[in-house]
């Protein structure tokens, strides 16, 4: 009756993952229809004549340059075909050099796309192509600090949905500190009461940060409830008080002084990138440092820690004699000056408060906390190429109505949704995440 | 012991450390007394390394940075002072639990523990494991560790013990000297005299019911965890799956029930295929299921008695008609299995989530039984289940099998699998690595649940 398996002579079962299979599938679909709206755009072009303004703003000296975009075209092309015949043959790279090549492709059909956009000019005067970078940063640098909002308070275990609505208050905030210091701090040199205006971003950012902690920490509300009454009640405080705003007022109070760009010597000389990257306000050089710097606190400091065990196994950390929500809330908190500062870059770079200004982009800070994997650094990257494809539907305003521009601004939400769905690999949030740490279970 | 360790507070009493009376607001003031604690479940970040998890809550630092170097040589040195191998760069998720468990004893040395609780430290572990937690265990004695070793194993409390204090809902009932044989022990936490073995005919083997053909499972994180496993459970027979917790039996039973698709291997039910079913076509057909984790999957915690002992029934004529319940039918059939199988409860109204652990276990038992089997799959049908109830519950699986029914048993407790099986098969690495009699030395299933094979049976292979 006894019997005993050799284990020494058997061999794995050949299973493949159903998970690696669908995967597969995936990837093949997405870079399919990626090939075939790469080819259709190089086959829809009659003039393939573009002419690029990447140098900067039109001037007399600076006019544009025309080249000939089927080479791009056809590159975007090539490259696409070769990683549909890797992901076919199941070599399609994982890890880093997956994600990399993920960029490229990204990019390639970005060019593509601008290549047939831009192709077929209607006279001299045809709109030209722009360097995509001022525009990028401008929007990213919310996005940047609003994903960081995000990792911080998700790795401690809260989900933090009310991004929107910390940005809203922290443009309101952020311009009337800053009107106000204008207009009634005399003895203050210009160039520091934008910076004023950040202190008030800051305090709008911790105080939604604040209620969102009190309820969420305190009084264990559902989280997710807890961020869309928040932006809610971000978007109704705001307009309700720009009403309140008398007419003959709006100059003190919703007239900021916007941030002045700081040029880095040497840096800012760099041809392209130099200008829209190192002639930048205060707030983009903070953005710049933040990333780094919420890495830094997360994965080397004993807080980061504290707060990364909060998040994956509270009850381990109370074992340990953490106190728990007391981590919580310096991290949720935390989060709050940077959802703050988000805010404000919406008004102190860009003019008067207006209703509903931030227009969802607290939103897609949350999406890129996900595709970033809740990693600052590549959750800043994620904030970036979002900023792209914001900047992007900008530029096609100016193209009329050839390209619908607001699906393009629905791209970052489709591809939050690809990268939810495993295509960037398996996405995994902190283990206690939303969950509310109750003692005594 | 969670009032000892701060983690409750208690509403009356003092305790007391080294004659003063100490209170504990959390388990911060515990550790700082010197009161380290191993839990049941362990409480290890799984995505840290084993150092993270060490230092965690006196984390070493140089300015605000952590120093890592130093929390690695800590857990370096207490691993070789104790004789405890744990490598402080693992991640704690890649780990055996039995290694795991050492990283919690670690975890509790490196906060300078003088008293050590252990809760229930054995119940994960395979009998070589328990050998050398024991052996941990008496080199931590040795070097001046008090320990409190909390246990429902008789054996376990014999072999390691001082002094023995005996639990019986909330009170100590009773103290007595290792040298207390066991069935004086079982009497002290159960009240009564138990019997321990289970009174057994030799089987009536029939035709073989429920078989499984080269069955390999992917489970939800992808990993391959049962692997080409092919097995036959036999009418009026009691097949035993012993194995360590965590070697493919959960998913091997979910695959059977329809739980989790395998991902190939063929089930069949008297020679119909039911590899593709559903969990409620499995049960249709004939399967009867005692989950490992019963509240999780046995019952639904809120309900009454009443309610869960139809939650797989409702839908027969006997208990609805159209959408409507028959509520009569229900609560008269609460009535009848509560007189059968003894449930102790207030009424058949009671929430199921506060009955005693071994009556919520009768409530499940008591459905599972209540409509015709022709399979039953038991999964650690006894755990947390007090020795008077396990009692009961054993000689009704006995019935059910004399009564011609397949039986597979599932546990990772050799007592159990002994006390029911007639044939045994051991899992070990998603593998059914061998089928033996059940009057297998106990030590030669050890070896086999380790994934050794033992001197005797190596003609066998």
């Amino acid at each position: 009756m006894t019997q005993v398996l050799d284990v020494s002579a058997v061999e794995e079962p050949d299973v493949r993952d159903r998970a690696d299979v669908v995967r597969q599938v995936k990837t093949i679909v997405v870079l399919a229809l990626v090939l075939v709206a790469e080819v259709w755009f190089k086959l829809s072009i009659d003039d393939p004549t573009v002419s690029q303004l990447l140098k900067g703003p039109r001037t007399l000296e600076n006019q544009p340059v025309e080249f000939d975009g089927t080479l791009v075209s056809w590159t975007a092309v090539a490259l696409t075909a070769i990683a549909l015949v890797l992901a076919v043959l199941d070599r399609y790279p994982r890890g880093g050099l997956g994600v990399g090549l993920g960029v490229v492709l990204g990019l390639s059909f970005y060019a593509a796309f601008l290549m047939w956009a831009y192709a077929d000019p209607t006279g001299a005067f045809a709109p030209s192509i722009t360097n995509p970078l001022p525009g990028t940063i401008s929007i990213a640098t919310a996005l940047v600090f609003g994903a960081l909002a995000g990792v911080l308070c998700e790795r401690a275990g809260v989900v933090n949905i009310a991004i929107e609505g910390q940005f809203i208050a922290g443009a309101f905030f952020g311009s009337v500190f800053s009107s106000i210091a204008v207009a009634s701090i005399a003895a203050l040199p210009l160039f520091w009461c934008p910076v004023f205006g950040l202190l008030g971003g800051i305090l709008a950012g911790v105080g939604m940060a604040a209620m969102l902690g009190l309820f969420a920490l305190r009084y264990h509300v559902d989280q997710v409830v807890v961020g869309v009454v928040l932006v809610a009640f971000g978007y109704g405080i705001t307009s309700f008080l720009l009403g309140q705003i008398p007419a003959d007022r709006k100059d003190d109070l919703n007239q900021p002084h916007l941030l002045e760009a700081v040029s880095i010597p040497g840096l800012s000389d760099i041809p392209y990138i130099g200008q829209p990257l190192f002639a930048q306000s205060l707030l983009v050089y903070a953005a710049y440092v933040s990333v780094p710097l919420v890495w830094w606190l997360l994965f080397k400091t004993k807080w980061g820690l504290r707060v990364r065990a909060v998040g994956e196994h509270p009850k381990a950390a109370d074992t340990v004699g953490i106190n728990v929500n007391r981590i919580r809330w310096q991290a949720v908190l935390l989060g709050g000056v940077f959802a703050g500062l988000g805010g404000a870059s919406f008004t102190l770079s860009t003019g008067a408060f207006d209703k509903e200004m931030t227009a969802g982009l607290g939103f897609i800070s949350l999406a890129a906390v996900i595709m970033g994997r809740w990693h600052p650094v590549w959750a800043a990257f994620a904030a970036l190429g979002f900023g792209l494809l914001r900047d992007l539907k900008n530029q096609l305003g100016l193209l009329g109505d050839k390209v619908p521009g607001d699906l393009v601004a629905a791209l970052p939400y489709i591809a939050c949704i690809i990268a939810v769905a495993g295509f960037v690999g398996r996405v995994r949030a902190p283990a206690a995440d939303g969950q509310p740490y109750i003692k005594s279970d | 012991m969670n009032m000892l360790y701060g983690l409750l507070t208690p509403t009356e009493g003092e305790i007391r450390l080294d004659g003063e009376v100490v209170s504990f607001d959390g388990p911060g003031d515990a550790l700082a007394a010197g009161i380290g604690m191993v839990h049941q479940h362990f409480m290890l970040v799984p995505v840290f390394t084993v150092a993270e998890n060490v230092m965690l809550g006196h984390e070493p630092t140089r300015g605000p940075v952590l120093n890592r170097a130093k929390a690695r040589e800590q857990v370096r040195e207490l691993s070789e002072r104790y004789n405890l191998k744990v490598d402080p760069d693992a991640l704690v998720e890649t780990l055996p639990v039995g290694v795991q468990q050492r990283v919690e004893i670690v975890k509790a040395l490196a906060s300078h523990a003088k008293i050590l609780i252990l809760d229930e430290p054995t119940a994960v572990l395979t009998p070589q494991e328990i050998d050398e937690l024991m052996a941990i265990m008496r080199e931590l004695k040795a070097q001046g560790t008090s320990i409190i070793f909390i246990t429902h194993k008789l054996r376990e409390v014999k072999a390691v013990a001082d002094r023995i204090s005996v639990i019986r809902r909330g009170k100590v009932v009773g103290t007595a000297e290792p040298t207390a044989s066991e069935t004086e022990l079982a009497e002290l936490m159960v009240g009564r005299a138990v019997s321990l073995t289970v009174a057994k005919d030799a089987p009536t083997v029939g035709e073989p019911v429920l078989r499984g053909t080269g069955i390999s499972v992917v489970d939800p994180r992808g990993h391959l965890v049962v692997k080409d496993v092919s097995f036959e459970a036999r009418a009026g027979e009691v097949l035993g799956i012993a194995g360590v917790q965590g070697n493919g039996q959960t998913e091997l039973i979910k695959s059977l029930l329809g739980l989790l698709r395998p991902a190939a291997g063929t089930i069949t039910l008297d020679g119909q295929d039911i590899s593709r079913y559903g969990p409620r076509q499995s049960l249709e057909a004939g399967i009867g299921f005692i989950p490992e984790d019963r509240s999780h999957d046995g019952y639904v915690g809120p309900f009454s008695v009443r309610e869960n002992l139809v939650l797989d029934l409702y839908r027969s004529d006997e208990f609805s008609r159209g959408p409507a319940l028959k509520l009569g039918a229900i609560a008269d059939n609460a009535e009848a299995r509560i007189q059968e199988f003894d449930i102790r409860t207030e009424s058949a109204e009671t929430p199921v989530a506060s009955l005693s652990g071994g009556n919520q276990q009768k409530v499940v038992v008591a459905r599972e039984f209540s409509r015709p089997l022709k399979v039953l799959i038991a999964s650690q049908p006894t755990r947390g289940v007090d020795v008077g109830s396990i009692e009961f519950i054993h000689k009704r699986i006995i019935a059910e099998r004399d009564h011609g029914t397949a039986i597979i048993v599932v546990s990772t407790e050799l007592e159990e699998i002994y006390a029911l099986s007639d044939r045994i098969a051991v899992m070990y690495d998603g593998r059914i690595v061998a089928t033996v009699p059940p009057d297998t030395p106990r030590q030669e299933l050890g070896l086999l649940m380790a994934g050794a094979v033992p001197d005797s049976m190596e003609a066998a292979q």
